[in-house]
């Protein structure tokens, strides 16, 4: 008897049994009570026998209901659904209830209304619920009293422009605190990248800077460095309170960067995940050594990480810096090479400070900080704020002490003198197509320092043949010098065949 | 002068009908009152320390109804009926226990009813009736406790699926009825279902056992955004023993699947992930529909993550309802409104929402559904003490007269008279 009860229980995976067991029950329970459980036992493994031929569950309650004379204490009821999909619900007698329940057990109809799926209204304020319920868990757990974020971010008019401020500035719109976004504009104000960043409806203060940028990655380095300085003095000059962070143009940030720097006293640092990259060159993976706390341990390459170094108890003890040496010789030299860009020893955008340090008045401010316009005068090349500290040791380590990366670090480039449309828009749209085979390639690499413009670019060839309706080829035209070569003769080809048709 | 004095009986006796007429209604009020106490505010009967309020006398069962079967199968332990076992372990040395029967309130008898397991872990209810009656006969034989009452001062715990109807089928539950000897003793038990025969008016509901330290050991920052906005893991269908479906859950399930499986608000699927409690902590609803029986775990782990459960069973009655206000915590559908369901959450005004929340985080909502061990205040078994405390006292009329006999000892299926 054991044995019959654990078999049938081998099926069951929730709660209960089905139905079909009840007879066996009976037997179980060791008294046949009447004829009746004999004739559904008789029934049961009829359908059994049935079940086995047809390959599938043949309802025992076709039986019943062709059959139904005897009462059973549960009455099987299907209520009207408004759809069906089942093609074995029978409809049954409704039952007479006095003091039951108003639930019937039984077998019930699924309901499906007519048109099951997602309607967009729901959907809109499902979101705003969320969105409700977010605003609310922020202030209730996330930061108490926040203050103003101000990024500082140093750009200029390129081909890849365009790509990387849309970046920094839909992450910028993300944030949740009030935000002032300070880009400093090489080369003077320029009504291309005003056009871009007016879209993000971000308080926004656009300098420029006196410079052009130079095409060798050393001395664009170098440049970006004086014009953080220069955005640091704009600070100054203005008095704005509150967070100061270095947003590089072509740097990735998480949003939780943006709530972790809130806990910065005067000075704090968190780690940089580099994500140098390796430009096409045949070496393959990259082969890092860098800092320990790096996120992600893969077998082969691990991502180094520039950050604050920390002992047991969390105090600052060092940094850990990207270590160049094995890359020196591999590594770019001029903007659009295809080479390993490498970072310097410490990032700027690794950095936060206290908008207090550059403007408070003496008094109020810690011994350890230089002045402003001391720093970077007489051609003293400034690589990191750590320049503006007379004390490296007071700088406050962020993210859990460096553990938590929340901030990556990529320089990817076109070449100085590739060109693209203004603004990014083709208006009018050409009439005329060249085709590129008589365009001379240009393998050679640019005249250094200076760009020169009149080599016919693959950029624009790219662009004009964007114009023509070769639409599905859009995904595979990458604007990589790197891939030009290859795309191009498909795209020579597909426009021979375009003006043979 | 007749008159008169025939006008002042009646006067008098009409006068006495009213008296004993009001009286009853009294005792009637209070009655109902008692156990329909369901928006109490939540704060203060929550809060009700049963020490000193209640003593509970604890029978020295032989070991083969407890320790015997637990030793048999630990796996008893971390299963949702584990509140069997955690009860006796909180009673054994407890405060309110007391070891001198004369000045006890209520008795308690150890007997793990639902720790026959199969090889699935799940229980097997065909013996339980049999072991009960088995206790039940010592107790009535060494002490004399249970005959001066036939029962009525003592609790039981039957965590089982339909509670005492001992089966784990809602047909054959109702046929069976609640085992006869207990029909005057107190139930704790899981199962709720309004006018259903396995449900006893003066039931205390209690919620199932889920483990507190895994759920602790699965507790993520609350500053993490809330992204998921409907949450469920779980069957469907039961296809081994529902394939058609209908039977399972009365459909309610089957339909929550066919009409929202591609509604990108509503994340519920079939897959068993590891990070089930972590999810639940990131979503604003969770859905907590019935299954073969109205009451789920699911419920207890809503609560304890702070995401509202969205209760889709006809009639169910809710752990601790005089205690915790589950209407303003939870949101309830019908199971004939599934369909519509994406339109009553979208619908529920957003302070409401936010209200639910606030609640839900409120830490003795949370305590009041776990069974720590050991112990802590406002937990789940000091509610169970609160409940056994509010029925105290005992209405005179329990304690039987001499001759006087309510219980028939043969009545029931005959296979549950054989001797366990």
């Amino acid at each position: 008897m054991k044995q019959l009860t654990a078999l049938q229980q081998q099926n069951r995976r929730s709660n209960s049994f089905r139905n079909g067991s009840s007879p066996l029950d009976s037997t179980v329970d060791g008294a046949i009570k009447s004829p009746a459980t004999i004739f559904w036992l008789v029934i049961h493994g009829l359908c059994c026998l049935i079940s086995l031929v047809l390959g599938f569950r043949f309802s025992r309650l076709v039986f019943f209901l062709f059959f139904s004379t005897s009462s059973s204490p549960s009455t099987t009821t299907i209520y009207s659904p408004i759809q069906e999909t089942l093609p074995f619900s029978i409809p049954g007698r409704v039952p007479v209830e006095r003091n039951m329940s108003r639930v019937v057990v039984g077998r019930h109809g699924i309901l499906i209304r007519p048109w099951p799926h997602p309607d967009p209204v729901e959907v809109m304020k499902a979101h705003k619920i969320i969105e409700r319920v977010q605003m609310e868990q922020r202030s209730e757990y996330g930061v108490k009293s926040p203050r103003t974020v101000i990024a500082i971010t140093p750009t200029y008019v390129r081909t890849f422009q365009t790509l990387h401020l849309t970046g920094v500035m839909h992450s910028l719109m993300n944030v949740h605190h009030d935000l002032v976004w300070i880009v400093v504009e090489a080369g003077g104000v320029t009504n291309e990248t005003a056009s871009l960043i007016r879209k993000s409806g971000l308080r926004i203060l656009h300098v420029g800077f006196d410079g052009k940028m130079p095409v060798l990655w050393e001395d664009r380095h170098k440049l970006e460095s004086k014009m953080r300085l220069h955005g640091l003095r704009v600070v100054k000059e203005q008095r704005l309170d509150g967070i100061v962070m270095f947003a590089d143009d072509s740097n990735m940030h998480s949003l939780e960067l943006f709530d972790e720097i809130q806990n910065v006293r005067w000075i704090g640092a968190v780690s940089v995940g580099i994500l140098a990259h390796s430009g096409g060159s045949e070496d393959g993976e990259l082969q890092m050594v860098g800092g320990e706390d790096s996120e992600k341990e893969e077998k082969k390459s691990q991502v180094p990480v520039q950050g604050p170094a920390c002992n047991s108890s969390n105090h600052l003890v060092g940094w850990h810096t990207f270590n160049t040496q094995p890359f020196l010789e591999r590594s770019a030299r001029y903007i659009g090479d295809r080479a390993i860009v490498l970072p310097r020893k410490l990032e700027w955008a690794g950095f936060v400070l206290n908008s207090r340090l550059l403007w408070e008045e003496r008094l109020n401010r810690p011994v350890w900080v230089r002045e402003i316009e001391e720093v970077g005068t007489d051609g003293e090349d400034v690589e990191s704020p750590l320049s503006l500290l007379k004390d490296t040791s007071v700088v406050e380590p962020l993210g859990s002490c460096g553990r938590k990366i929340m901030l990556w670090w990529l320089r990817v480039e076109a070449r100085a003198d590739s060109k693209f449309p203004a603004r990014w828009i083709i208006d009018p749209p050409l009439d005329i197509t060249v085709p590129a085979k008589r365009t001379p390639w240009p393998d050679a690499p640019p005249e250094l320092p200076s760009s020169s413009v009149e080599k016919v670019i693959i950029t624009q060839e790219n662009t004009e043949k964007r114009a023509t309706k070769n639409t599905p080829r859009k995904k595979r035209s990458s604007r990589k010098r790197k891939h030009t070569t290859k795309v191009l003769d498909e795209h020579i080809t597909s426009t021979k065949h375009s003006g043979d048709n | 002068m007749c008159e008169m004095r025939n006008r002042r009986w009646v006067l008098a006796v009409f006068l006495l009908c009213i008296e004993f007429c009001l009286r009853i209604e009294a005792f009637k009020f209070h009655r109902t009152q008692q156990t329909e106490r369901i928006s109490g505010s939540a704060g203060d009967v929550l809060e009700d320390d049963p020490f000193g309020r209640l003593k509970v006398f604890v029978y020295e069962l032989p070991s083969k109804y407890n320790k015997k079967i637990l030793q048999k199968d630990p796996r008893c332990l971390n299963h949702m009926f584990a509140a069997e076992i955690y009860m006796h372990r909180f009673l054994l040395s407890s405060p309110v226990r007391t070891l001198n029967p004369e000045e006890a309130d209520w008795f308690y008898t150890p007997v793990y009813t639902t720790c026959d397991l199969t090889p699935n872990g799940l229980p097997l209810p065909f013996k339980s009736p049999r072991m009960m009656r088995s206790a039940i006969q010592l107790i009535s034989s060494n002490w004399p406790y249970w005959n001066r009452t036939e029962g009525a001062d003592h609790f039981f715990i039957t965590p089982h699926d339909f509670g005492a109807c001992f089966h784990y089928l809602e047909e054959k539950a109702i046929e069976r009825g609640i085992l006869h000897l207990l029909q005057r003793a107190t139930l704790v038990q899981t199962f709720g279902q309004r006018n259903h025969v396995c449900l006893k008016d003066d039931s205390i509901i209690i919620p199932p056992y889920a483990p507190p330290q895994k759920m602790q050991a699965h507790l993520i920052p609350p500053s993490t955004p809330r992204s998921i906005f409907v949450y469920f893991r779980g069957l469907f269908y039961d296809v081994g023993n529902d394939p058609e479906g209908g039977y399972y859950a009365r459909g309610a399930r089957a339909s929550v699947w066919e009409n929202f499986k591609d509604n990108p608000l509503f994340d519920i699927s079939t897959e068993h992930p590891t990070t089930y409690y972590e999810d639940m902590q990131r979503a604003v609803f969770c859905l907590c529909p019935l299954g073969w029986a109205p009451w789920s775990p699911r419920l207890v782990e809503a609560v304890i993550f702070g995401c509202i459960p969205v209760i889709i069973a006809d009639d169910i009655v809710l752990p601790f309802a005089d205690a915790i206000p589950w209407e303003e915590i939870g949101v309830f559908v019908a199971e004939k409104d599934v369909p519509k369901l994406d339109t009553i959450l979208t619908s529920i005004p957003i302070d409401e929402i936010l209200k639910k929340q606030r609640l839900l985080a409120n830490p003795s909502m949370k305590q009041a559904m776990l069974f720590p061990q050991p112990a802590q205040p406002r937990d789940a078994f000091h509610q169970i003490l609160n409940g056994l405390a509010r029925k105290l006292p005992h209405d005179k009329r329990v304690y039987l007269k001499s001759g006087d006999k309510f219980l028939n000892w043969t009545a029931g299926p005959v296979a549950d008279l054989k001797p366990w």
